[in-house]
């Protein structure tokens, strides 16, 4: 694919961010120092048009609907865990649908966002992501990923890392966490071939990053995806006021890169200065604590040689090297 | 003006699609409902309709898109069957607790396992309380009639609620069958334009949030209001049946009783077999029985009130399940309708077969069996086995 139909797309300044109204509105019921509405406050606040959003169960949806209450200032609908992806695309064919026949005036744009956790889209919402993607339909869907089921009191999904200790994957005498790495979901979503596809997170060191990412998904000619690294503090085990400073290290370490895949090809959007060993981010949570134990140095090691690997081929991806 | 035709059940419900013309259809194959959207795909793809047919990647996906793209506020459809409904089932449960008037064709078929693709309403009986609104069919020509009033009936304000219209696998949805079409102008005139009168997603200037956590605080009224809206549907189905009765000539109601007058023995069924059995009632009153039959067609709303009246002259009634409810009291529709006789000052005595599963099809001779049975009961005043099987090598 050529770089010649990327959506060009203006970055966002300041100054327009502040002048827009905030989508998801402050009085929701999650944790403080949660990485999701972080991420999600700068994802809708990047979109030029109305917004119409759907929401897998998860944490996000139980803590920002609950009647007579809600914390969306656009139509949100929830339907059940696995289907946000589908969900939209219904939503979506209306849309145009009602748009061809003249119901809906044609200059009306309206952009489509599906949300889901790291439960509702690497795991049960995968096969209804996988279907939406194929069939083209304009919409972005954000996968924010604390790396477990946080909601239903973190157990391991398949995107919590080699090691960690969850409520499913608990460290026991005899197992030491979870035993499997994590799913490579960004490159599963590539794999479809879809106009826009990147790897993002909230961090201090660039402020621009997922926002800017979101306008290009947003104006991207159809289906779009980003998947959002947002701490959990609940799960991870860190001081809830230390959300910012853990993402910018998983970044930092190259555990979590950020980069791009428009219409194909790649490109790395953060190259940190200086590539910190993947035990600074693990050292500082409460979940990987077990893994300084002598006799899980192995873990640490096989988590540093998967880091490098993926890292290396990333560069290579994004003509780096 | 009517068109008669030779329709299998399938053509019939993809023709009535056509002219009732949904902004949005999504469905996934499977037999015997694939022929269905196969037909209403290819007028998708010659323009005749205006709507964006959504080929989703399973049953669970069809029904979350049809949720989603009705929320969105427009004319939704789908089609499916058996294993495809079981898959839907999570989601069937969202789309009435979220008050979508969604219009599915259930074309009954066996659950698996064992694998059968054939008729019987494990399905759709299955689902009867998912809070979806069911209407049963005895051939094509009542399944397109049917489906054409189910638009209706759903949409209608004081409802609210997602309509299900049922016809047995291969027997009605397979066979060709003369059956009379309306004018496209006709139906279009029927159902109308969709209704926008709840904020839908896509009334951007005035966001709702569908669907949201409900908790003991509220949940309970929410369930109350869909109860509600159940018992609103009753006289909305009278009242749809009676304008289409005008535009068709073809009366419908909650139920056909057929041969009623005077009979002491009945049968209560619903769906293809009822054909049947109205061949073996003309046979058993040719020689004096006094026969009836009671072919049902809304079993959600159940009108308990309304068959309790019209089946009280019984001495006894053979009520017939084509499904099982492993370990209950007899089969649904048993259950149900024997609940609401017991009433009555003198019940009918009842038993129950289960018949017709996998596709067995019932003969003239074994609905004779059952009827045979009931002409025992009557004799001897004795219900010995109320629950029992009709077709079965033991």
């Amino acid at each position: 694919m050529s770089t010649a139909n990327a959506p060009a797309v203006k970055p966002i300044t300041v100054k327009q961010i502040s002048q827009r109204p905030e989508v998801l509105t402050g009085g929701h019921r999650l944790c403080p120092g949660c990485g999701a509405p972080i991420a999600l406050r700068q994802i809708l606040l990047a979109s030029d048009y109305p917004v119409v959003l759907a929401n897998a169960t998860g944490c996000v949806e139980v803590s920002t609907s609950i009647f007579p209450y809600t914390s969306w200032r656009a139509p949100w609908i929830h339907n059940a865990f696995e289907n946000a992806a589908a969900t939209i695309s219904g939503a979506e064919a209306m849309y145009r649908s009602l748009k061809r026949q003249g119901r809906i005036p044609r200059d009306r744009e309206i952009r489509f966002i599906a949300i889901g956790g790291d439960g509702g889209t690497y795991d049960i919402g995968l096969q209804s992501l996988s279907g939406a993607l194929e069939r083209g339909h304009r919409f972005l869907y954000v996968c924010y990923n604390n790396e477990g089921y946080m909601n239903t009191g973190i157990q391991r999904s398949s995107a919590s890392p080699l090691g960690a200790d969850t409520t499913t994957s608990p460290v026991g005498t005899v197992i030491p966490g979870k035993r499997e790495f994590r799913k490579n979901l960004t490159e599963i979503v590539a794999a479809h071939e879809i106009p826009y596809v990147a790897q993002s997170a909230t961090i201090p060191n660039r402020w621009g990053e997922l926002i800017n990412k979101a306008r290009k998904a947003l104006e991207a000619p159809g289906p779009s995806f980003i998947n959002v690294l947002a701490s959990c503090n609940r799960g991870w085990r860190h001081d809830m006021d230390e959300t910012l400073e853990l993402t910018q290290l998983a970044v930092d370490t190259c555990y979590w890169p950020l980069y791009e895949v428009v219409n194909g090809e790649y490109r790395l959007t953060y190259k940190p200065k200086e590539k910190k060993p993947v035990a600074e981010w693990l050292k500082r949570q409460g979940r990987f604590r077990h893994l300084f134990l002598p006799e899980n140095e192995g873990i640490i090691q096989r988590l540093q040689e998967k880091v490098d690997r993926d890292w290396e081929q990333l560069l290579e991806k994004c003509g780096e090297k | 003006m009517e068109k008669m035709v030779a329709y299998s059940g399938n053509q019939a419900i993809a023709e009535a699609m056509r002219q009732i013309n949904p902004d949005v259809c999504a469905a996934y194959p499977i037999t015997p409902q694939t022929e269905l959207m196969q037909q209403f795909a290819s007028f998708v793809a010659d323009g005749l309709v205006d709507t964006e047919l959504v080929t989703v990647e399973s049953e669970h996906s069809a029904m979350s898109a049809c949720i989603g793209a009705s929320a969105a506020g427009g004319r939704v459809m789908t089609a499916t069957s058996a294993q495809g409904m079981a898959l839907m089932w999570e989601v069937m449960y969202c789309a009435s607790g979220l008050r979508l008037p969604i219009v599915m064709t259930i074309v009954n078929r066996a659950l698996n396992a064992p694998l059968n693709i054939h008729g019987d309403h494990s399905d759709s009986m299955g689902a009867r309380d998912s809070g979806w609104i069911q209407l049963y069919s005895e051939n094509a020509q009542e399944a397109y009639d049917n489906l054409v009033q189910a638009v209706k009936i759903g949409e209608e304000p004081s409802v609210r609620l997602p309509v299900a219209v049922c016809y047995d696998g291969f027997i009605t949805s397979h066979s060709i069958e003369r059956m009379e079409l309306l004018e496209d102008e006709e139906v279009k005139g029927f159902v109308g334009p969709y209704q926008n009168k709840f904020h839908p997603l896509l009334d951007v200037d005035h966001p709702v949030t569908y669907g949201p956590v409900d908790l003991q605080d509220y949940y309970t009224e929410h369930k109350r209001q869909q109860t509600e809206a159940m018992k609103k549907a009753m006289p909305v189905i009278l009242k749809v049946a009676k304008e289409y009765e005008k535009l068709s000539g073809r009366r419908y109601g909650y139920f056909e009783e057929y041969r009623m007058d005077g009979a002491e023995i009945g049968m209560l069924i619903l769906n293809s077999s009822a054909g049947t059995a109205k061949e073996v009632v003309d046979d058993l009153r040719a020689s004096g029985v006094p026969a009836g039959l009671l072919k049902l067609r809304v079993f959600r709303p159940f009108p308990f009130q309304e068959i309790t009246a019209a089946l009280k002259q019984l001495k006894v009634l053979a009520i017939m399940d084509r499904c099982e409810s492993f370990g209950a009291m007899g089969g649904p529709v048993f259950n149900e309708v024997r609940s609401a006789l017991l009433d009555l000052e003198r019940p009918p005595l009842t038993f129950n077969y289960i018949y017709g599963l996998g596709g067995r099809e019932p003969t003239l001779a074994e609905i004779q069996r059952a009827f045979s049975r009931a002409q025992k009961v009557l004799a001897s005043g004795k219900v010995e086995v109320f629950h029992d099987y009709l077709q079965v090598r033991e």
